[in-house]
Formats: C-alpha cells, sequence, structure tokens
C-alpha cells in the first residue's frame, strides 16, 4: 500500500438519477486513522454518498466528481466493476445495516470471512481458514472455531455484525464504512458493537466512515461529524463544535429533535421547525442534571405534563382500568412433520401489574423480552395461557371474539410499521372510518349514519393535523410520519379510553418523530387516555410516560416512577439498559 | 436432519398409503362389473362365477385391498382382467420408456433454461433480456402436443430429417433409438424449458436485490463473480420446487405426447387399458404414477435440505 496522508478523499461527488439529485457536490476527506460520521435523516444521501465511495452504486445512477482510495491513485468513479473490485475488501471495506440478510445464508461464516481473502489472493485457503477462526476471536465471537463452522442463521444478530466486522478488517482495509451498523440491533449489544468497532479501528489506524441517523451514537464513536440534508453537506466540523454550536439551522433542528430531555415553553419536544428556541450549549451545560449519580444517562428531568383532567380523576377512581395477575403465555412451535418434537417458548412467565385510568405507562425491553406477546394479549389479538387479564372491564381469559366488541371500542393500538399497518388498497377514509363499523360501536350510537361517519374521520384527521383532501388519497402517497398520523386518527376515532402504542416512533426519522410524540401526547392530553407505551427507546419512554416497566425474558424486572427508574435503578439489568443507551449529554461530558 | 429424514419417509409411506387406498375405493365405486367386462353380457352365470372365483373379485373389497397392496409390496400388480397377462413386467417396460423422455426432457429444458433464465435476469433491463422474457412468456402458452404436430409437420414429414415416432430400445439400436427421440424431447423439453426459464429469471432477480449479494461486491467480486458465488445456490431453492412440479405435471402430461409420437411409454398403456376397461391395469398404472410423483417430492424435498442449512433444523 502506497503512503497516503488520506485513508480515503472525495471530492465534488454528485450522484443523480435521472434530473434528480441525489448527492450535491459532497467534498470531505479522512486521515488514516481518523473517525468520521455522516448523519443525516432518511433521503439525505447519506447512505448513496457510503455506496458510491465503495462503487457499489446501481449502474442507474449517474456519477461525477472523484473519489480516491489510499493504495490507488486515481478517481475510482467511472472506473470497470473489476477494477474497482480489486480495492473493496482490500484497501476499503464495509459493515452495513442489516445483519440478518448481509451474510449469505447457505455459507458457513468461517468460510465468509475466509473468502475475503482468497479473493485478494492475500491469504492460501487453508492458511485463510486459519485466519478466519483468529479473526472471529479478534471480535469476540465465542467459541471462535466451532462459530465459524456455523450458519449465519444460527447466530444472533450481534454476532453477525461482529462476522461482518472480522470480515471488513480481513485484510486491514485503509478505510473502513459502516453504514448504521448497529441501528438494528439491542442497546446492549449495540454498545458492545460499537466498543469493538472503535477498538479495531484505533488498534489499526483504519480511517472510519461512520453513517448514522444517531446523534448519540456519532457523538460516541467519531471525531468529526458531516451532516447531510437533502443531498448536500450543509455544515462540517468536530463533534463538540457542530453538536454544541451548530451554524446550519438544519443541524441545529437536527439537534433540537433528537434532544427528549428539552422542551420549549409549551412542555412539547422541538422539532425543526421551533428549533430556534433551542439552545444547543445545554450539552455541555449540565447545571441542572445530577450527574454526581453513576448512572450515565443523566439529564435534567424530562418535565412532568401539566396535570390534566385525566390525572385528576385518576386519583379519584381507584379501580385499574388494566390489572394482570399472574399472566404466563407458552407458544407451542408446530411439529415438524410426523416425528419432530413441539418446541415450547416460555414468552411470558407470570406478570403482575396494574394500570389506572389516565396513567401513561411504559414498557420497555429488549427483543425476545416478551413486550410484543403482552401488548397482543392487552388487545386481545392473543389469549393468555394462564392468569387473569382484565381490560377496561372486560376478562380477556378465555374470551371469544363476540366478546371482545367493547374492549375494541375502549382500547384501540397504534402498530410500529407505519406502512405495513395500513391496507394499501383502502383510502385514508375508509380506513380511519373503519373501527367505528365495529358493531359495539354501531349499536352505541357513535357513528350510525355514512354521514356522521364522514364528519367524525374528517374532524379527526384535522386533529392530527392531516388536511381534509386526505380522505380520498391512499396510504402510499403520505410519508412514513404522516402515515402514523393516519394510524392515530384510525385509533382514536371510536373515542378509545386507552391506546395502545407499538414502537409508533421507532421508523421514524428524528424530526418526524418529535411531531408524532408531541402529537401523541398532545391528544392523550385532550382525550383523556390511558396509555400504554411499548418501545425499546428509554430516552421516548422517558419523555413520554410518567411510570415504566422493565422487561426482560418474559417478566417484569422492574417498575416505578420513570424519574425514579432512570436515575437510581435498583434492578441491574435497568442499570445495564441505561448505561448502554448513549445520550448526547453524556458522550459530549466524557469527551 | 436424521429426524427431518424420518419425518419425510413417514411422510412418504403415508402419502402412499392413503392414495393406493384411494384408488382402489374409486376404481371399485365405478359401475360395471370386471367379470362381465372380461366374459361379455352373453356369459353364463356359471362362467361368471367361476372367472371371479379365478380373479378373486369375489371376496369382500377389504381382502380384496389386502391382496392387492401385498401384491404390490412384493412388486406384483396381479394378472390383467382382459389379456390374462401379468402386469407386472409390461409395466416395468412401460415405465422405463416414460422415465427416459421425461427425463431427457427435464436434463434438455434445464440445460436451455438456467442458462438463459440467469442472462434474462441479469440482462432484465437490456432489450436482449427482455426479448427473453417475452419468448418465454409466449412458451408457457403453447401446449406441447402442438409443439409435437408442428415438429412432425416439418422435420418428419417435409424434410424427413427425423422419424415421426416410434419406439426402438437402446440396447437393440442406439442410433435409431436416439434419433426416435430427438423430436419428443424436444416437443416436450422446450416448453418446460420456457416454464422454467421465468422461474429461474425471477428466482435470479429476487437473489440479486439480496443484501448478501452487496457484502459479496464488497469483499472485492464483481457483479457476475458475486452473482455465480452466492447468488446461484440461493436461487436454487425455487427453482427446484417448480422443477419438482412441472416433472410430475409432464409424467401425467407424458399421456398426450406419447400418443402424438406413438411411444409405447405409461401413458399409452393407461390409455389403452381405460379404453379395454381393463380395470386392474389402470389401476396398477394409477399407483405407479402416484408413487412416481411422491418419490419426486421426497427427493426435491431432500433437495431443500442439502441446499439450505436453515431447513436441516428439526423445526
Amino acid at each position: 500500500m502506497t503512503c497516503t496522508d488520506f485513508a480515503v478523499d472525495v471530492r465534488g461527488l454528485t450522484v443523480s438519477a435521472g434530473a434528480t439529485t441525489l448527492v450535491d457536490d459532497v467534498t470531505f476527506r479522512i486521515a488514516p486513522g481518523e473517525k468520521v460520521g455522516l448523519i443525516g435523516e432518511s433521503g439525505s444521501g447519506k447512505s448513496v454518498t457510503s455506496l458510491a465511495v465503495m462503487g457499489l452504486l446501481p449502474d442507474t445512477l449517474t456519477t461525477s466528481g472523484s473519489v480516491t482510495v489510499a493504495g490507488s491513485d486515481d478517481n475510482l468513479l467511472g472506473r470497470s466493476d473489476a477494477r474497482v473490485a480489486k480495492l473493496r475488501g482490500s484497501a476499503m471495506s464495509m459493515v452495513f445495516q442489516e445483519p440478518m440478510t448481509a451474510l449469505n445464508p447457505l455459507m458457513r461464516v468461517g468460510r465468509q470471512v475466509a473468502e475475503i481473502m482468497t479473493i485478494h489472493r492475500t491469504a492460501s485457503t487453508s492458511e485463510a481458514s486459519r485466519r478466519a477462526v483468529e479473526l472471529l476471536t479478534d471480535v469476540g465471537l465465542p467459541n471462535p472455531a466451532e462459530s465459524a463452522q456455523a450458519y449465519p442463521h444460527q447466530l444472533s444478530g450481534g454476532q453477525r455484525q461482529r462476522v461482518m466486522l472480522a470480515m471488513a478488517l480481513a485484510n486491514d482495509p485503509a478505510l473502513l464504512v459502516c453504514d448504521e451498523p448497529t441501528t438494528a440491533l439491542d442497546v446492549t449489544v449495540q454498545k458492545q458493537v460499537l466498543d469493538l468497532v472503535l477498538r479495531s479501528v484505533t488498534q489499526r489506524g483504519t480511517g472510519l466512515l461512520f453513517i448514522t441517523h444517531d446523534l448519540a451514537v456519532v457523538a460516541s464513536v467519531c471525531e468529526r461529524v458531516l451532516v447531510m440534508n437533502r443531498g448536500v453537506v450543509v455544515e462540517e466540523g468536530p463533534i463538540e463544535t457542530v453538536f454544541t454550536r451548530p451554524q446550519h439551522p438544519y443541524t441545529r433542528g437536527l439537534l433540537a429533535a433528537s434532544d427528549l430531555t428539552a422542551t420549549d415553553a409549551d412542555g412539547r419536544l422541538f422539532t425543526i421547525a421551533t428549533a430556534a428556541g433551542y439552545d444547543p450549549s445545554r450539552l455541555r451545560a449540565p447545571e441542572t442534571s445530577v450527574h454526581e449519580q453513576p448512572v450515565a444517562s443523566v439529564v435534567a428531568p424530562a418535565p412532568t405534563p401539566d396535570p390534566t383532567p385525566a390525572s385528576a380523576e385518576r386519583a379519584a377512581s381507584p379501580s385499574p382500568i388494566v390489572s394482570v395477575r399472574g399472566l404466563t403465555k407458552t407458544y407451542v412451535r408446530s411439529r415438524s412433520g410426523l416425528f419432530g418434537r413441539a418446541a415450547r417458548v416460555d414468552a411470558l412467565r407470570g406478570l403482575d401489574f396494574e394500570i389506572h385510568e389516565g396513567e401513561r405507562f411504559g414498557i420497555v425491553g429488549e427483543s425476545g423480552s416478551g413486550k410484543s406477546t403482552l401488548l397482543r394479549i392487552l388487545s386481545g389479538l392473543d389469549q393468555p395461557t394462564s392468569g387473569e387479564v382484565d381490560v377496561v372491564g372486560t376478562s380477556l381469559r378465555g374470551a371469544k371474539e363476540k366478546d371482545l366488541g367493547e374492549l375494541r371500542r375502549s382500547l384501540q393500538i397504534v402498530f410500529q410499521d407505519p406502512m405495513g399497518s395500513l391496507d394499501p388498497r383502502m383510502s385514508v377514509g375508509d380506513i380511519v372510518a373503519e373501527p367505528l363499523l365495529n358493531p359495539a360501536n354501531l349499536r352505541s350510537g357513535l357513528a350510525a349514519s355514512p354521514a356522521e361517519r364522514r364528519r367524525l374521520v374528517a374532524e379527526m384527521l384535522d386533529h392530527v393535523g392531516l388536511p381534509t383532501t386526505s380522505v380520498e388519497r391512499f396510504p402510499h402517497e403520505f410519508s412514513g410520519g404522516q402515515r402514523q398520523r393516519i394510524s392515530i386518527a384510525r385509533a382514536l376515532v371510536c373515542r378509545p379510553r386507552v391506546l395502545v402504542a407499538d414502537e409508533p416512533v421507532s421508523a421514524l426519522d428524528v424530526s418526524v418523530r418529535a411531531q408524532v410524540l408531541n402529537l401523541l401526547a398532545d391528544l392523550v392530553d385532550e382525550y383523556g387516555l390511558t396509555l400504554v407505551f411499548v418501545s425499546h427507546d428509554l430516552g421516548v419512554v422517558r419523555h413520554l410516560c410518567d411510570r415504566v416497566a422493565v422487561m426482560r425474558d418474559g417478566r417484569i424486572v422492574e417498575t416505578g416512577p420513570t424519574e425514579r427508574l432512570y436515575e437510581s435503578p435498583t434492578h441491574d439489568y435497568t442499570r445495564q439498559l441505561v448505561l448502554a443507551t448513549p445520550t448526547l449529554q453524556h458522550t459530549l461530558e466524557h469527551a | 436432519m436424521a429426524r427431518r429424514l424420518l419425518s419425510s419417509l413417514g411422510q412418504f409411506l403415508a402419502t402412499l398409503l392413503v392414495a393406493t387406498a384411494l384408488i382402489f375405493v374409486m376404481l371399485r365405486v365405478m359401475p360395471g362389473d370386471p367379470a362381465v367386462v372380461a366374459l361379455g353380457i352373453n356369459a353364463t352365470p356359471e362362467a361368471l362365477a367361476q372367472w371371479r372365483a379365478e380373479y378373486g373379485t369375489d371376496q369382500s373389497l377389504a381382502v380384496q385391498y389386502l391382496q392387492w397392496m401385498g401384491g404390490l409390496v412384493r412388486g406384483d400388480f396381479g394378472m390383467s382382467y382382459v389379456t390374462s397377462q401379468d402386469l407386472s413386467p409390461l409395466i416395468a417396460d412401460r415405465v422405463q420408456v416414460t422415465l427416459i423422455l421425461v427425463g431427457l426432457s427435464m436434463v434438455v429444458a434445464l440445460l436451455v433454461a438456467v442458462p438463459l433464465g440467469v442472462l434474462a435476469a441479469v440482462r432484465h433491463r437490456h432489450p436482449s433480456g427482455v426479448a427473453l422474457a417475452g419468448i418465454s412468456q409466449v412458451g408457457v402458452a403453447v401446449p406441447n402436443f402442438l409443439v409435437g404436430v408442428l415438429l412432425v409437420a416439418v422435420f418428419a414429414v417435409h424434410l424427413g430429417w427425423f422419424p415421426s415416432g416410434g419406439w426402438v430400445a437402446p440396447a437393440d439400436d442406439p442410433v435409431q433409438f436416439l434419433r426416435r427421440l430427438v423430436l419428443p424431447v424436444i416437443a416436450l423439453g422446450s416448453v418446460q424449458a420456457a416454464i422454467i426459464t421465468r422461474y429461474v429469471r425471477s428466482a435470479v432477480l429476487e437473489i440479486m436485490r439480496e443484501d448478501f449479494l452487496r457484502t459479496a461486491r464488497a469483499k472485492g467480486l464483481t457483479k457476475g463473480a458475486a452473482l455465480v458465488r452466492h447468488g446461484l445456490r440461493n436461487a436454487g431453492v425455487p427453482v427446484v420446487t417448480i422443477v419438482g412440479v412441472q416433472l410430475a405435471a409432464m409424467l401425467i402430461g407424458s399421456v398426450v405426447i406419447e400418443r402424438v409420437f406413438v411411444i409405447p411409454g405409461l401413458g399409452s398403456l393407461l390409455v389403452d387399458s381405460v379404453g379395454n376397461r381393463d380395470l386392474l391395469a389402470v389401476q396398477a398404472i394409477v399407483a405407479v404414477l402416484v408413487l412416481l410423483v411422491i418419490v419426486i417430492n421426497l427427493l426435491v424435498d431432500l433437495a431443500y435440505t442439502v441446499l439450505d442449512p436453515r431447513l436441516r433444523k428439526a423445526a
């Protein structure tokens, strides 16, 4: 490898699809060993930029400008696939977002790691397999020799991402590109993988281009950051400067919307539009927080929502609106063929809790903790194996679908995937009106006539901030945030008493996330709803909920008022979760 | 792995049992007494009774079924009611012919369809890829007997390059054997090639969108090399499915093409036996066809486990 003073040098990179410019005149340079973050929301062009650097753009896109990588003197853009291929995996390599799909499912992972060495002839076949095991040891895979023989489906998401990293580092590249490498992982796993990436590139002096939408993650990994918006780098500089004294309004907006601990005068989260009132220097000025405590996420306490009629009512009504006693759920995975043995999965192992009217109840946990199963049972979409579940006066144990009309009237759900949970062939008007057709609603005379239903739908759409013309349109014509507004309108149109939200903002960009969270908070207050909010994101739950339950392996390990739980967690696992969640404040303080 | 194998075998045996019982019952509930069919409507009651005793049709259905099954297990299909011929050697002979025809046609179809399908997928934006997709679409719509008749008209009748039909055993005259196979194999194989090309194309297109192909390219493989090394085996899974389905359909459909080319296969024998009201022969042939189809399904099932490690778990 020739000795150059950069790992990668990008000048005037422009990528367009026909007449649309996806990336416009992007210029940056990464020195050997330098760690540079590239942040932006979906559609900002950050992934396109990274793929252009790697020479992996689809042929349908046209590029101009230049990309030079250490070890090669000329511009990679416009070179043939065969010539760029020689540099991919040797001079530069990449770790992708989706660990579930990024590895070949039919090939043992050891071979996949070895392959990158045999392709570039940096090792003979037998040497490559030996080196592969070494590399898997380096990235901390348990039983590396055995793991090398495993197929990807036998490894967890975090382990697969370690394999990807082992592969990417095999030929000691000058540049490592990571595209949202931890977005699909649980927080505790995310922390381990981020530490590993950081350690590996530091050891080897590899230049790092780290792409993410998560500002806290970029702050914990990188020294310098580029902020992209609509294909243009709007601001760049050292993390500390950009994050505490942002020059560009978009950067300020992104920071404001990411900061779930900061609220404006009305107690609402900042959005890009209201970011002018946000003071980013608060990220460095910890005067209000409790820094002496040994907890990572020490920040200004989120303002507790003003006492609303609903919470006043709560005090007056001692009987809980949701009551769960000894709830268990065991799935029996179906037998395979005639001789297969049925496998038992204990999804919930004895839950006891109550939710009172008007409460905002958060449920946090990592994947596999049972939180989705719990939600399905509370919503009457699944049956408990044992235990008692009473929701709004309906006992759900053994209830038949025809007995659930009343429950569906008083409890509604907002799902995680704003696209998948809306029928693509139904107009928005029909989607929002559908809950009104529930026989229990029709009987109650809520919206017996079509004209009355239309009026309610129009009113509801207006309430969630969508134009009334949306009625005629279809879900695909809306953005992710707007689709989630449609879901919220659908849930609230029949005036339920309980709103269950399953990760409703995890698929949304930060700026949109703030808007949707504000909307949810407003509507919960206005309608006097009881909110059950499930999320893996501790920050979101902290902002929105007044009581939180932490779930792990089908059990609730800790329940308590939000602030108490975050400030002084009593259970080890809660402490781990809080510590593993990167927050801007914490990272910047320790930078 | 072993459990999955066992389970496949178990399903295979259960299917076979149910299928034979169904065939047996369905042919019995059809009106008409085989004794009358064999001896004619003028036969005396004594003669009929004697015939029934000889062929065992005076026994109860359950006993007849068990006797038939007992024979099947030993490879004995019994004696034809009409010709009094022993059915087993006859069927064995005819099965070979059909298997040769269908097997060769499938091999030819795959040799054509796999490269064309991959090409059509890789060049799906290119005019040549679009043209390939279009041609295969037309090919799917053409019935194979029509192709057969056209081939005979052009290459046998008009040009006289190949015989129009018939069968010569390979042991008797290998050259004649092959010459006579050319037209029927093309007739049967070309339509299959069109169908399978479409499946290969869509399987490869699907695979080309997969993240792990991008990973393979990020490791330093070119597009083509990534597709060959990481894509094709993955694309194989859906293709194996369709090959299994098509093989079964070809076995059953060989009835038609065997008629067109006057080939003495299982299909021809079935048509003749139905014409002769030869109950036992029909029953035996249908049982053999069913057996072949479920053997194909078993092989497809095993092929999955070989191709895809995710299916090897007992799950």
